[in-house]
């Protein structure tokens, strides 16, 4: 044993941490904005759509859900641009994987969501003489959203969490902060201490926050 | 190309062992120590159920891949020496033993008090009540996301490649590495992790229909 602990290298490098902090929170955001749009549609379509859109959609979805992050990853960053010619920074490959990582899952959340919806709604949504897509509108999505909040902001707290993995494609967030620190102080116990405290707090005052925003807009009875 | 990853598959599959190896261990050495502490949480004395309940939501609000670097680089630096392959199923069994935790205590928490009563009227021990009335029905709520949840072992376990383990993620990338075949590699990877974890959350889901005539 006979480990002292000394914070003051931590405290010298913190710039590194906190940046990383607010980059893994910035791709985080971004992510789940675009996951949910991908999420929205793809639910949509697939509760009015034939078996093939459904299978192809389903497909997605499984794909995703069932491959490691960090081979999604790689495969976005390495794979991709070596068959396809594009050419993407680290950050913008990470923020196209994990959309679409984010948005396989809320297929799945939407496509409940919008199941859920109390069927006499629709009914009187039609009876009131709305048009399709002003049922889906003014009807569905908002009672859709109310329901699926929770799962809403479960999945980006974990999203938040996930954006860890971008440190093994250097994408400078707060896991890669830490690895910085740790290789280049050896103050090893002391950073990782310092970074749980900070990936904690952020995801319980997130967490918080969120459940504050369910009960404001918690589907009325 | 094609000739390069049929050379390279015995290689893979070594990798692939390595992946089920850590999964398997991981699977199983969570489940003993969640159960135990489930079981602390749900029936255990306040200190014990507080600590327990600190353990779980601290390990459940870090990324995985924070505990698997704070358990690789921080034992040595404390004097603690593992190698890495222990270091990265030690931490993935600490993540997978919080979800365990949850699971049982959503299961046995499922279970109407009135049960735990009657086997406690009837002069059942501590013991004979978990293992004849609340365990028996609690298993059919426990299933389901426990299995779901051993896909995520398997995806996890992808992470142990950043310690310099050879399982299948480690070897597509010395695969890669060789013959800058990125985007096969990479899609035979995904196509074989696609393959065992579908099959997990097929057999979840199963299990799940089986048991859903039991009404509450």
């Amino acid at each position: 044993m006979g480990y002292i602990l000394n914070f003051n290298l931590i405290w010298r490098h913190f710039d590194k941490l906190w940046g990383g902090l607010l980059l893994s929170l910035e791709l985080a955001v971004i992510s789940i904005a675009i996951g949910i749009v991908i999420g929205l549609v793809l639910a949509v379509w697939y509760v009015s759509a034939g078996r093939a859109v459904r299978t192809i959609i389903a497909g997605y979805v499984e794909f995703i859900r069932n491959v490691p992050l960090i081979l999604l990853v790689y495969l976005v960053f390495y794979g991709l641009p070596t068959v396809v010619d594009i050419a993407y920074s680290a950050q913008t490959s990470f923020i196209a994987t994990l959309s679409l990582y984010s948005g396989a899952y809320l297929v799945e959340v939407f496509r409940s969501g919008l199941e859920a919806v109390p069927r006499g709604q629709l009914d009187a949504g039609k009876a009131i003489g709305l048009t399709p897509w002003q049922r889906l509108l003014h009807v569905r999505l908002p009672t859709m959203l109310r329901i699926t909040l929770p799962a809403l902001s479960n999945t980006f707290i974990s999203l938040f969490k996930d954006t860890s993995v971008a440190s093994v494609i250097s994408v400078p967030e707060l896991t890669y902060g830490a690895q910085w620190i740790n290789f280049n102080t050896f103050r090893i116990v002391e950073v990782y201490l310092v970074v749980t405290a900070m990936y904690l707090l952020t995801g319980y005052t997130l967490l918080f926050a969120l459940r504050l925003v369910e009960r404001r807009f918690k589907a009325a009875r | 190309m094609l000739s390069q990853i049929i050379y390279a598959l015995p290689f893979l599959a070594e990798g692939f062992a390595v992946t089920l190896w850590v999964s398997l261990l991981v699977v199983v050495l969570s489940l003993i120590a969640g159960v135990l502490m489930g079981v602390g949480l749900v029936y255990g004395p306040a200190p014990l159920r507080w600590a327990v309940r600190i353990f779980s939501d601290t390990i459940r609000g870090i990324p995985i891949l924070v505990l698997i670097f704070f358990v690789y680089y921080g034992l040595p630096a404390v004097g603690l020496h593992l190698e890495s392959f222990w270091a990265a199923v030690l931490a993935l069994t600490l993540f997978k033993t919080a979800q365990v935790v949850e699971y049982l205590r959503g299961a046995v928490g499922s279970i109407p008090k009135g049960q735990s009563e009657a086997a406690m009227a009837i002069g059942l021990t501590f013991r004979q009540r978990l293992a004849y009335v609340i365990f028996p029905q609690a298993f059919r709520r426990f299933l389901p996301p426990w299995i779901n949840g051993v896909t995520d072992a398997v995806k996890g376990s992808a992470l142990v490649s950043l310690l310099g383990i050879t399982d299948l993620m480690q070897a597509i990338n010395q695969v890669i590495g060789r013959t800058y075949e990125a985007m096969p590699l990479y899609i035979l990877g995904a196509l074989v992790y696609f393959a065992v974890n579908y099959a997990l959350s097929l057999a979840s889901r199963r299990l799940e229909r089986r048991f859903s005539f039991i009404r509450e």
